[in-house]
């Protein structure tokens, strides 16, 4: 069987304006949820992937692996850097670590991205139950 | 149909006090002058999301109660916790944050704000350097040199270049929108004969521009007026319209703030590259910093979250002292809620403390790592917890969220968001600033009063009334067990 392409980044977390106003209009809001389960990756790195706009990956980190949509970014080139909006899909696999001052890492975190086609991007309602088995 | 005139805006920590809205029978129904955030939440309150009663769980359901019966149990909860947390604050007025550490006092918890996760580091730099800062007003009239470092504006304070910066115009300093119009035009007429060139000479390879960083530097040198500089780890819409783009690669940030400490001190450096970035680019940068009047830095998450966290801003506050023996610059945080920095503010004249205020030993102590809410949840070290105005479970990492969930959870909020999904207790508040007044520090620490548009749904309390009313609920409970013991 042919080995998936898999490729080793740096990920990001932040604001979008798309988030921003999701997020006022409510978080289980379509538009919220949608601005937040994506990864915005470099259009060469998508080429190495081979995956298209709004294929589903899987980006996986020392702590947690989540399924996103991948979208290609207009802020290219960025290569070997993806980003995704804050929210819960990203907090599943940002580093905890503070450092000893009360910071968590959301930034500059080491992952992998690969496809996941097969894969769903899970909804808010079944994320929470995967996550933390209430709600 | 009433207007109200001169609104300020709840959303981030630009707090635009210039907002305009239409009333129709009781709703918000046309916002003016507003962003696409701001837009959203006046206009989105109401919402299907929106929470009108109160909530308690039973049998692993959310069902609906009477105000006084959750205000009961989650006095009943905070009161019978060893070491609750009481998290949020950033969302709501200065006057519910002064109750609520009130209540923290009471029940000998760990209070924290969201600057735990957005500027902590930076407080805990200031601490450490000072800062030399000022109003936005005087830097919307006098600066010519604005610097954005690991921060997109236009992403996260979509008003804040228009009202504050680049593009407003100040007494001093003029607008500089006009000369970035004719900028953009000319790169979207430029990308048009591009894409023309792509159409006639089809499958023959057109040449790539080079990266950003590495373009021949715009000749800001000698433009007159304000200039923009955007240093960042991608190229952000911000980045597109700015004279410099510096693209530092990710977690360098420190390297290249002490590269730009060393140039403006004259010194040479002995490398082609720092953080990514070809040297030759970042003198003349450094030589656009020096030649300024009066430059403003303001910084972001992409110091603060980045590798380095504290010290990048050490670093930064460092860069802008060591500009200040050359010129006039300062230097201020981005702040993201609409009152984290009332936050801070109201801790402070209350505990003495910004943030992490643990109240477990009867008095207030401070040691972000330890008291901070994201290391007393890894621990597991908390039994209960409140949040009021915050959606901690969508916005912590997962292993701290999960042991927030655990416990008994309180959530004042008026939507439903990912938190109050979770919570044992879910009471529904009015929104500051729509529904109900009070008072908010803008990032530059100036005081803003919030209004009252329009009344909040029926039996919806704002904060500061369900907060009061769960402190004396709080005290009656603490007072009856000490007469039982």
């Amino acid at each position: 069987m042919e080995e998936k392409p898999k490729l080793k980044v740096t990920l990001l977390t932040g604001r979008t304006i798309e988030q921003g106003a999701g997020k006022e209009r409510g978080k289980s809001s379509k538009e919220y949820v949608e601005s937040v389960s994506v990864c915005y990756i470099d259009p060469e790195d998508m080429k190495k992937l081979g995956v298209k706009d709004g294929t589903n990956i899987q980006v996986s980190t020392a702590f947690g692996s989540v399924v996103v949509k991948a979208k290609k970014s207009l802020r290219a080139p960025h290569p070997g850097v993806v980003f995704i909006p804050y929210g819960l899909w990203a907090n599943v696999v940002v580093d905890p670590e503070t450092h000893g001052i009360g910071m968590p890492s959301f930034k500059g975190i080491p992952a992998t991205v690969e496809p996941a086609p097969d894969k769903p991007v899970l909804g808010l309602e079944e994320l929470l139950k995967t996550v933390f088995r209430k709600g | 149909m009433p207007v109200v005139k001169a609104v300020t805006c709840p959303v981030c920590g630009s707090l635009c006090d210039d907002i305009e809205l239409t009333i129709e029978n009781g709703r918000i129904v046309k916002v003016k002058n507003g962003c696409a955030m701001c837009e959203a939440k006046f206009l989105g309150y109401c919402g299907e999301h929106r929470v009108l009663k109160p909530m308690i769980r039973k049998n692993g359901e959310l069902v609906k109660t009477t105000l006084k019966e959750a205000v009961r149990r989650a006095a009943e909860i905070l009161a019978e916790a060893n070491y609750p947390v009481l998290y949020g604050w950033s969302n709501t007025s200065c006057e519910a944050i002064s109750v609520g550490i009130e209540l923290a006092e009471e029940v000998g918890g760990v209070i924290d704000n969201t600057s735990v996760v957005c500027h902590g580091p930076s407080i805990l730099s200031i601490q450490d350097v000072g800062i030399p800062s000022c109003t936005l007003g005087q830097i919307r009239h006098r600066a010519d040199l604005i610097v954005y470092w690991g921060s997109n504006p236009w992403s996260a304070h979509p008003r804040h270049i228009e009202r504050y910066t680049a593009f407003s115009e100040g007494r001093f300093e003029k607008s500089a929108w006009r000369s970035y119009v004719n900028k953009v035009k000319a790169l979207v007429g430029r990308k048009k004969i591009q894409s023309a060139i792509k159409r006639l000479f089809f499958k023959k390879p057109v040449p790539v521009p080079p990266p950003v960083s590495e373009y021949k530097p715009y000749p800001s040198i000698t433009k007159e007026g304000r200039k923009l500089i955007v240093i960042d780890v991608r190229r952000t819409k911000s980045a597109e319209i700015a004279d410099y783009f510096v693209q530092v690669e990710p977690n360098k940030d420190y390297e290249l703030l002490q590269a730009f400490r060393a140039l403006i001190r004259d010194q040479e450096l002995e490398v082609d590259k720092v953080a990514g970035v070809p040297v030759e680019y970042l003198e003349e940068v450094a030589d656009a910093m020096v030649s300024c009047d009066f430059g403003a830095l303001f910084f972001g998450l992409g110091l603060t979250m980045s590798s380095g966290k504290l010290r990048n801003i050490d670093a930064a506050l460092s860069l802008v002292r060591d500009l200040n023996m050359r010129t006039k610059f300062v230097i201020m945080p981005m702040r993201g809620h609409f009152n984290v920095t009332g936050a801070n503010t109201v801790f402070t004249w209350q505990t003495g403390y910004p943030y992490a205020v643990d109240f477990s030993l009867g008095y207030p102590r401070y040691n972000p790592g330890e008291t901070s809410v994201v290391d007393v949840l890894l621990r597991k070290e908390s039994d209960a917890a409140l949040i009021v105005a915050s959606d901690p479970v969508s916005n912590f990492p997962r292993k701290a969220a999960e042991h927030l969930v655990e416990n008994p959870l309180i959530v004042i909020d008026p939507h439903m968001n990912v938190t109050a999904q979770m919570a044992d207790v879910l009471i529904p508040s009015a929104f500051v600033g729509i529904e109900a007044s009070g008072t908010a520090y803008r990032m530059d620490h100036v005081p803003i009063p919030l209004k009252k548009v329009v009344n909040p749904p029926r039996g919806i309390l704002p904060d500061e009334e369900i907060l009061r009313r769960i402190l004396a609920e709080v005290r009656r409970i603490k007072k009856k067990m000490g007469e039982a013991a």
